[in-house]
C-alpha cells in the first residue's frame, strides 16, 4: 500500500530538472573556515602577533606576516554597497537569477562579500551568519538585526542554504522509540506535509505514541534498518517524494570489551548503529538526490568520538555510524543533499536508566533536529555532555580518548 | 616620502600597433602574438634579431609564459619579462622596458600583449582567475567582474553623488570617438537614452557599462632614440611614470586607486600639470574607473567628476579627449591587450598615426592603467606621460 494518496502531478515526458551546485573549489584555508562554519561557527583567522582578524583565508597576516589562528567573532556587520547580479555565466547561479548580494564593513574587522538579505540596503547593521551553500562551502549571509532565531523561509536565496520542513515529506526510523516519537511530533509540529514513521519490530502495544502515532499527516510503515528488504520495500511505498530522512535508530546496551562484554549485544550495535546507516542511506540517497531540498539527518552519539568503557560496544558501533555517516555526505555533496549530524549524550529514557544526569530529553533532541534543518547546520550538539565532549575532542583528541574513560 | 624619479632620457617610445579585433577566434593566443610581430615587421622593417628585449602580457596563452613565448616566436632576447598584470600591463612594460633601455641591458625591446577569446574563454578564464576570488567571490552570485564593479560604483554614485547619466556621457563620447576608429567592434552611435535604458546587468551596471570581451593584440617599441632615428621611425620620450599595487588596503570600498598616492610626485616629475595633457587614454573596463582616475591623475578635485563631466566635452575635438580609439567600452576589450591600447592609442595620436581622427595639436598623451581584480578592487594602478619628440 502507498503511504499517501496516489496524485498525478508531474508529467512524466517532461526532463528532470537538473541540479547544479555553486563554484566548490576553495583554498585548504578555506576549508578550514567552512569547517567551522558547519558546527555553526563564525571565525575568522586571528593574528597570534598583532591579534588582526582577516579574510578573506590566508597563509600570514597582512599586517606583520605573523601567524595565524582561528577564532569565533561577533556576528554584527554594516552593509557598505550593494547589487542584484542578473546575469552569471554560472549555471547553479543561472537557475536561481537574480541574486542579491553585497559587501559588509564585519564587526571584526575585515570587509567581506555576502549574500545580502533582500530587505538590507547600504548603511543597515546586519548580523552574519556563516552558513554551508549547497557545496558544502562556508558562506556568508547578512541578515537584518532583530532577527529571532527563526530563518525567513520566504526569502528564496535563503532557502537555498537551509532545509524547510513545511509541506515536506519526512520519513524517521525507529519511530517507535522515546527520541523517534518526539521527532515524529516535532517533523508534524513544523509543518511537515507527511511524516512516515518507520515502525521497527516486533509489534507491541504504542503506549503513549499511539496519540502521536495517529495524528494526521502521520503514516506508520514496517521500517525495520537491519533488514534490507524492510528497508527497500519501507522506502519503495514512500511512493514518491521524500525529502528529508532522520535516522534516529541506534542500540544502546552497556558492556566493556572483555569485562561484561556480550559479543551479540555488539553485534547487534553494529547492525543498527552503522549497517543501518548504508541501509538507509543506500536506498533513500537517490530519492534525496532528485529533491529541490533534501537532507539526512543522523542522530549519533557523542561517544562516537572516542571508546566509552562503560558502553563499548556501543560506542564502536556509533563510531563506525560517524565514519560512514562521513563518507555518505562526501557522496551526497555533488547532488546537493545536505548529511546533517546531530551529536547527544546521555538521553533521558529507558536505555541510560543507570545513568546520572545531566541527560538529555527526546523531545529536545528532537527540537535540536528541527533546529539544524531550519538553520541549515551540519553538525549539532544537543546538551551539555554533547558539547563538551565536542569541545575537548576538538582541542586535543588523545587526551580526551584518556579523560574520558578514566 | 618616495625618492624622486631619474629622467627618462635616452629611451624612445615607438611603432604603435593593433591587430584588429574580432569578437571571437579560434586562433591562439601566441597566433595573436605572431601577428602583432608580423605587422612590426611589415610596417617598420623590424626582424627577429632586431629584437634583443621582450616583454610579454597574456592570460591566454597557459601553459606558456614569455619563455615558451620567446622559442616560439624566435627571439634570442637578452632581457625579457612577463606580466601578469592585465589592464595595468601596458604602463608597466613601458616602464620596464624604459630603464632596460636606458641602463643598457637591451637596446630594442617589444612590448606585445595578446589574447584569444573562444565562445567559452571567458568563463573559463573567469573560473580560475585568483584564490581570493574562488574563496570569497564566485561563491557569492557568480557575477564576474560585473558584479564586483557593481559593488564599487554603487558606493562610488552615492559617495561622491555621481548618476548614471554622467557615466553614460562618458560612454557615449567613448562611442563618438570610435566612430572613426575602423577597427572599434562597436561603432553604431550611443544614445543617452539607450544608455539609460539598457538591460541591468548587475545594479546598477548596465549593458553598456560592460566591455565586449573579444581577441586581439596590441604591441609598441622602447628603443633608444638613436636607433628610432636610424630607423626612420617616429617617437616619443617618456616625461614620467608611476605604478602602485594594492593601494589604500584598508579602504572598505575601492573609491580611489593607487594613482592618488604618488600623483603629485608625477606632474613634478613630468614638468608638466593636466592642463597640458592634450590626450587621455584611461583604462576604461567600467565608466567608473574612468572617473576615479580623472579624479585620482589630478584632473579635477575628488569628489567632483561629476561636475566635471557634465562640463566637460570628451570627444576627440572636445577639451579633454578622452580614450580616442573608443576605448575597451566601443573598442573591445582583448584581455591583456586592453591594458595595453590605451599606451598603443596615446603613442598614435602624439605620433600623427592615429587610427581614426587625429586630436588637434596633440604633442602631450597621459596614459593610464588599471588591473587586476584580485578580490573586491582592481591591485594594480599604473600611470605614464609621453611627448612626441620633435
Amino acid at each position: 500500500m502507498n503511504a499517501r494518496p496516489p496524485k498525478e502531478t508531474r508529467d512524466p515526458v517532461l526532463r528532470k530538472k537538473a541540479r547544479h551546485l555553486p563554484p566548490g573549489l576553495r583554498s585548504r584555508s578555506m576549508h578550514a573556515m567552512s569547517a567551522r562554519a558547519a558546527q555553526g561557527r563564525f571565525a575568522l583567522q586571528v593574528c597570534a602577533d598583532c591579534g588582526t582578524a582577516t579574510y578573506p583565508p590566508r597563509e600570514a597576516c597582512p599586517q606583520c606576516w605573523g601567524t595565524l589562528d582561528w577564532q569565533d567573532q561577533p556576528n554584527g556587520a554594516q552593509v557598505l554597497c550593494e547589487t542584484t547580479v542578473r546575469v552569471s555565466t554560472d549555471l547553479y547561479f543561472r537557475d536561481h537569477l537574480p541574486w542579491k548580494m553585497g559587501k559588509v564593513a564585519l564587526d571584526a574587522g575585515p570587509v567581506a562579500l555576502v549574500h545580502l538579505h533582500r530587505s538590507l540596503r547600504p548603511d543597515d547593521r546586519a548580523v552574519i551568519r556563516c552558513m554551508l551553500d549547497r557545496g558544502g562551502n562556508a558562506a556568508l549571509f547578512a541578515l537584518p538585526l532583530h532577527t529571532s532565531g527563526d530563518i525567513d523561509m520566504t526569502d528564496p536565496q535563503l532557502r537555498e542554504f537551509v532545509v524547510p520542513i513545511k509541506g515536506k515529506t519526512v520519513l524517521v526510523s525507529d519511530a517507535r522509540s522515546a527520541i523517534g516519537l518526539a521527532v515524529v511530533k516535532a517533523m508534524h509540529d513544523a509543518g511537515a506535509a507527511l511524516v512516515v514513521a518507520g515502525m521497527a519490530p516486533p509489534d507491541r502495544p504504542l503506549g503513549d505514541g499511539a496519540q502521536i502515532l495517529s495524528l494526521d499527516g502521520v503514516q506508520q510503515m514496517p521500517l525495520d534498518i537491519s533488514d534490507q528488504t524492510s528497508v527497500s520495500e519501507a522506502l519503495s511505498k514512500v511512493g514518491g517524494p521524500l525529502d528529508i530522512v532522520i535516522n534516529t535508530a541506534r542500540h544502546v546496551r552497556s558492556g566493556g570489551v572483555s569485562a561484561h562484554g556480550n559479543l551479540v549485544e555488539q553485534r547487534r550495535a553494529f547492525d543498527i548503529s552503522a549497517m543501518g546507516l548504508s541501509r538507509l542511506a543506500q536506498a533513500a540517497g537517490p530519492m534525496l538526490a532528485g529533491r529541490s531540498h533534501g537532507a539526512f539527518v543522523d542522530l549519533i552519539s557523542s561517544d562516537a568520538l572516542s571508546g566509552s568503557a562503560s558502553h563499548a560496544g556501543f560506542a564502536a558501533a556509533e563510531a563506525a555510524r560517524l565514519a560512514l555517516l562521513q563518507s555518505f555526505r562526501h557522496e551526497m555533496r555533488g547532488a546537493g543533499v545536505r548529511v546533517m549530524s546531530v551529536f547527544t549524550g546521555p538521553v533521558e529514557d529507558e536505555h541510560f536508566q543507570s545513568v546520572p544526569p545531566p541527560k538529555v530529553a527526546p523531545r529536545r533532541i528532537a527540537g535540536a533536529i528541527v533546529d539544524a534543518l531550519t538553520q541549515g547546520r551540519e553538525q549539532t550538539c544537543v546538551g551539555d555532555i554533547a558539547q563538551d565532549a565536542m569541545d575537548r575532542w576538538l582541542e586535543d583528541p588523545a587526551l580526551y580518548a584518556r579523560e574520558k574513560n578514566l | 616620502m618616495s625618492r624622486r624619479q631619474a629622467s627618462y632620457d635616452g629611451v624612445a617610445v615607438c611603432a604603435p600597433v593593433t591587430v584588429p579585433y574580432v569578437r571571437f577566434s579560434n586562433e591562439t593566443a601566441h597566433w595573436w602574438a605572431g601577428a602583432a610581430l608580423r605587422q612590426l615587421r611589415d610596417s617598420v622593417g623590424l626582424t627577429p634579431a632586431d629584437v634583443d628585449g621582450f616583454c610579454f602580457a597574456s592570460f591566454t596563452a597557459g601553459p606558456d609564459t614569455v619563455v615558451g613565448m620567446v622559442q616560439h616566436l624566435g627571439l634570442t632576447p637578452r632581457w625579457m619579462d612577463h606580466l601578469p598584470t592585465g589592464g595595468a600591463s601596458g604602463v608597466m612594460a613601458l616602464r620596464r622596458a624604459a630603464r632596460a633601455v636606458q641602463c643598457g641591458d637591451a637596446d630594442l625591446v617589444v612590448c606585445l600583449a595578446a589574447d584569444t577569446n573562444a565562445i567559452d574563454s571567458f568563463r573559463h578564464g573567469l573560473a580560475n582567475f585568483s584564490r581570493f576570488s574562488q574563496d570569497a567571490v564566485y561563491p557569492y552570485g557568480f557575477g564576474g567582474p560585473n558584479a564586483t564593479f557593481a559593488l564599487i560604483t554603487d558606493a562610488y554614485m552615492r559617495a561622491y553623488d555621481v548618476t548614471r547619466e554622467d557615466f553614460g556621457k562618458l560612454c557615449i563620447a567613448q562611442r563618438a570617438n570610435a566612430a572613426s576608429n575602423p577597427m572599434a567592434l562597436q561603432r553604431k552611435p550611443l544614445t543617452m537614452d539607450d544608455y539609460l535604458g539598457a538591460r541591468p546587468i548587475a545594479d546598477p551596471i548596465h549593458l553598456f557599462d560592460c566591455v565586449m570581451p573579444c581577441a586581439g593584440a596590441e604591441a609598441f617599441i622602447v628603443t633608444t632614440p638613436e636607433i628610432a632615428e636610424r630607423r626612420g621611425l617616429k617617437a616619443a620620450s617618456v616625461l614620467a611614470t608611476i605604478e602602485r599595487h594594492n593601494a589604500f588596503p584598508d579602504d572598505p570600498v575601492q573609491l580611489r586607486g593607487g594613482w592618488e598616492m604618488d600623483i603629485d610626485g608625477f606632474w613634478e616629475s613630468a614638468g608638466i600639470t593636466p592642463g597640458d595633457v592634450d590626450c587621455l587614454q584611461v583604462y576604461d573596463d567600467y565608466p567608473v574607473i574612468v572617473a576615479m582616475q580623472i579624479e585620482d591623475l589630478g584632473f579635477c578635485p575628488k569628489g567632483l567628476v561629476g561636475k566635471v563631466i557634465r562640463q566637460t566635452d570628451f570627444t576627440i575635438s572636445g577639451n579633454l579627449p578622452l580614450n580616442t580609439n573608443g576605448g575597451q567600452l566601443s573598442a573591445g576589450q582583448a584581455g591583456a591587450a586592453g591594458g595595453f591600447q590605451n599606451v598603443t592609442e596615446g603613442l598614435r595620436q602624439i605620433l600623427r598615426q592615429p587610427l581614426g581622427d587625429q586630436v588637434p595639436g596633440a604633442n602631450i598623451a597621459l596614459v593610464s592603467g588599471f588591473g587586476l581584480v584580485n578580490y573586491d578592487r582592481g591591485v594594480c594602478t599604473g600611470a605614464a606621460a609621453l611627448k612626441a619628440m620633435s
